[in-house]
């Protein structure tokens, strides 16, 4: 009797600890940027590009990276949406009469998965060399839908494969053509399509190799997409990389803004699935 | 018989793997009545019902041998259409589905689909469905909230009025009540009597007192077999084959 008590005790104070490393770690991180970043926090930060001195960043803010970060995440998204529901739609509701290539395909991008971002930035560079393209928002915004296209694919796999059979069967049983149940699908699976949106968003905006080769870094906010655009988990990295203070603890700002912009697409993300999944069975 | 019946099985053999699912299946539905298939569990009872409209294509590994006729025409053929098929058939399944979408919607996606686009002709429909399963009364002040928050029995209804709108001949039901509480069991098997002045209606059922209820002919299948096929009293009062007697009296399950 004492030992299961002990027991129920023992993972009972485990699974507290867990829960307290988990929450603890975020309010530490955010805190720590809150509170180096924050002095340097300004207007000018978010509606500046970068003014002259210290090599970057003495005067003006990351509006360059902010912008250059919105547009190869944003578009490497959207890109990476129009290839991923198509493959996953294809995975789960044209290839179900089969058994090994579905899974073929499985395990295709779950290898995708695992590769490294800055393997993706690699095979980004290639491309652009092959097309003799240089450093430029296209180019970074190619290399990172390579990146986020896995991530997307899973996501929405997973969350069609929960679509229960019996809601195909019964838009089937309607004289559905395939495509038309497919529409059914898509429908009912629209918040599980903005957590993959996010998803993927969350890590486009984060990711620094993927951009390092490809998008280059670059003081202006690029006006069209054959010029190179700076990044704010670049802009994060120079700045940190300086040996002045004042330009350290702007690069603590920048991490503050990039941390702030994904909560606030988490919580909206949040609040647009409770509204989409109005309708879901 | 005079005509041809809306469903004429000839020697069906379905294979799903290794496994013979459905041995050698020949049987024509009688139209205008209630046919059950009562059996028990894993006895091909619902792979029986799924091969009339063609859903069984979508189970990997399938292989489909023999004729089913719908209204004399080969639905396994290479060249028959199969959402033209499947419109001819409601389907009824285990537990309501509602498609992601409004009351309404649900009722109006099958004419929608198939080209029904003017407002006062589905406005019509939609009401003629919704009374014809006794829903209108209980919606008609909410066709535009989510399908979703009707209870399990409305839900239910709600499914066979979709199936309704799209004007099939036959209704297939797949243990249509299985979830659903006494009283709503009770509409629905309602509906089937009532309905059956319309539509050819099959029905999969393991309940053999809902068989007896609502059933004019019971097709009882064993081991994917057909083992005995005649008018309801017959085959449960007073079944010819031993199988049967003794899946009657609750020998076998």
């Amino acid at each position: 009797m004492k030992r299961r008590k002990f027991e129920e005790l023992f993972f009972r104070v485990l699974m507290i600890l867990a829960t307290v490393i988990v929450a603890g770690s975020f309010f530490v991180i955010v805190g720590t940027i809150f509170i180096k970043g924050f002095r340097y926090m300004n207007l000018d930060m978010i509606t500046k590009t970068p003014g002259g001195g210290f090599y970057i960043g003495k005067e003006g803010g990351v509006l360059n990276a902010i912008v250059g970060s919105a547009y190869v995440a944003g578009g490497a998204t959207l890109l990476g949406l129009l290839i991923s529901i198509p493959v996953a739609i294809f995975i789960n509701l044209y290839m179900n009469g089969k058994k090994l290539w579905p899974n073929v395909l499985r395990l295709c991008y779950d290898v995708l998965f695992g590769i490294p971002s800055i393997v993706y930035g690699a095979f980004g560079f290639l491309i652009m060399v092959y097309f003799g393209l240089r450093a430029s928002l296209l180019g970074g915004i190619i290399a990172v839908t390579l990146l986020v296209i896995p991530i997307m694919v899973r996501a929405l796999d997973e969350v069609i494969r929960t679509v229960p059979g019996e809601l195909r069967d019964a838009a089937l049983s309607l004289g559905a053509t395939r495509w038309e149940m497919a529409k059914v699908v898509l429908r009912q699976i629209r918040p599980g399509i903005l957590t993959a949106i996010l998803l993927s968003f969350g890590r486009a905006i984060g990711d620094v190799a993927s951009v390092l080769f490809t998008a280059g870094f670059s003081d202006n906010v690029p006006t069209s997409l054959h010029q190179p655009a700076a990044t704010l988990p670049l802009a994060i990295f120079f700045q940190l990389g300086s040996a002045v203070d004042e330009v350290q603890g702007r690069g603590y700002a920048s991490a503050l803004i990039l941390t702030i912009i994904v909560l606030i697409i988490t919580i909206l993300s949040g609040i647009l699935s409770k509204k989409f999944s109005k309708y879901k069975v | 018989m005079t005509k041809t019946p809306h469903i004429s099985v000839q020697h069906l053999n379905v294979h799903i793997g290794d496994q013979h699912i459905l041995k050698d299946i020949s049987i024509n539905i009688r139209d205008k009545k209630v046919t059950s298939i009562i059996g028990p569990s894993g006895c091909g009872k619902t792979t029986l019902l799924k091969s009339f409209n063609r859903l069984l294509d979508n189970t990997p590994d399938v292989k489909i041998t023999g004729k089913v006729l719908v209204d004399g025409e080969d639905i396994y053929d290479p060249n028959a259409e199969v959402t033209h098929i499947r419109k001819k058939m409601g389907l009824l399944s285990q537990r309501p589905y509602p498609l992601p979408m409004s009351i309404y919607d649900n009722v109006a996606y099958g004419p929608r689909i198939h080209g029904l686009r003017k407002k006062p002709a589905l406005d019509e429909l939609v009401e003629e469905q919704l009374k014809a399963t006794g829903l209108w009364n209980e919606v008609k002040d909410r066709l535009n909230t989510s399908a979703s928050r009707l209870s399990i029995g409305q839900q239910q209804r709600l499914c066979l009025a979709r199936g309704l709108a799209v004007g099939p001949e036959i209704i297939l039901g797949d243990e249509s009540t299985s979830a659903l509480d006494p009283l709503s069991t009770s509409i629905i098997e309602d509906l089937f009597i009532s309905l059956k002045e319309k539509y050819s209606i099959v029905l999969v059922t393991h309940i053999l007192r809902q068989a007896r209820r609502v059933s004019d002919y019971i097709i009882f299948v064993y081991m994917g077999r057909i083992v005995e096929f005649g008018p309801t009293e017959e085959v449960l009062l007073n079944p010819k084959e031993e199988l049967t007697q003794e899946y009657v009296k609750g020998f076998i399950s």
